[in-house]
């Protein structure tokens, strides 16, 4: 398979991660649609990567799952944080800081 | 045989993608969500990556989204109601999800990289394995391999530090 295909898949998906992110209220799957959108520039550099030929590319696909569990961890213990004190877990109705 | 590989590890990707977006029930979109992270998976060892791909299965996988699969249950998967607080998003949504990726398909394909549709070149048998990996990780980018492991250890710390039970919150 031409690389073009794997590119093509990847801002595919990039875009129904950033679709999901607009159209879903729950931080829960606000997070999973993040790690879709994580996990399509990931399909990207590794695409790029087999493209020139060297493993620089898988070297950044593997920085960007740190980052992506480090926000995984973050995001989980806010959600956890806001379960406990009992407030709504519906981004909409969390909107105190919006000015 | 490689493209029907390819064209099955797509679909289940494109399946988990939008199984994610579209269920209503949270533990169901992690659920979707693995089985994207395996298709990925498969793609990536179509790349050349095992490495990455077994990290991806590994860790992902199976340690983060037990992460979710546990927060999930914590807090109730209860559906979320389906009212429309912006008028009209669930229809815009989709339109711009759309346009995003001609957007992106025309910036990528647009470019002058001829290299784009090829295989690639041929490269030798320990392509993307983990000893090639963790010599570049080690020697070339040493500071973003301790970068990351400096911030591993204060997300770990945040997350305590915000989910952990004090006395008086």
């Amino acid at each position: 398979m031409n690389v073009e295909w794997y590119v093509v898949l990847s801002s595919l998906l990039f875009a129904v991660g950033a679709m999901g992110i607009l159209v879903r209220r729950s931080p829960i799957v606000i997070l999973l649609c993040l790690e879709l959108m994580l996990n399509a520039g990931n399909l990207a550099l590794v695409a790029f990567s087999r493209m020139v030929g060297n493993q620089q590319g898988q070297v950044f696909a593997i920085v960007v799952m740190v980052v992506a569990a480090c926000e995984v961890v973050v995001g989980l213990g806010l959600i956890v944080a806001l379960f406990r004190r009992k407030l709504p877990l519906d981004v909409d109705a969390l909107r105190e800081l919006r000015g | 045989m490689e493209a029907v590989l390819f064209f099955a590890a797509a679909l289940g990707a494109l399946g988990g993608a939008i199984g994610v977006v579209a269920l209503r029930n949270p533990f169901y979109g992690v659920l979707a969500l693995i089985v994207h992270l395996f298709s990925l998976a498969v793609l990536f060892l179509l790349l050349e990556s095992a490495f990455v791909a077994a990290a991806q299965v590994v860790v992902y996988a199976g340690a983060v989204m037990v992460l979710y699969a546990f927060v999930v249950a914590y807090v109730g998967g209860e559906t979320e109601p389906a009212f429309d607080p912006i008028p009209g998003q669930r229809f815009l949504a989709p339109l711009l999800g759309a346009a995003l990726f001609v957007e992106l398909s025309i910036a990528v394909l647009g470019s002058s990289l001829t290299a784009l549709s090829t295989q690639g070149p041929e490269v030798q048998a320990g392509f993307g394995d983990p000893a090639g990996i963790g010599k570049l990780l080690l020697e070339r980018f040493l500071l973003p391999f301790e970068a990351s492991s400096i911030l591993l250890l204060l997300a770990a710390v945040g997350a305590v530090v915000l989910a952990g039970r004090r006395g008086e919150a």
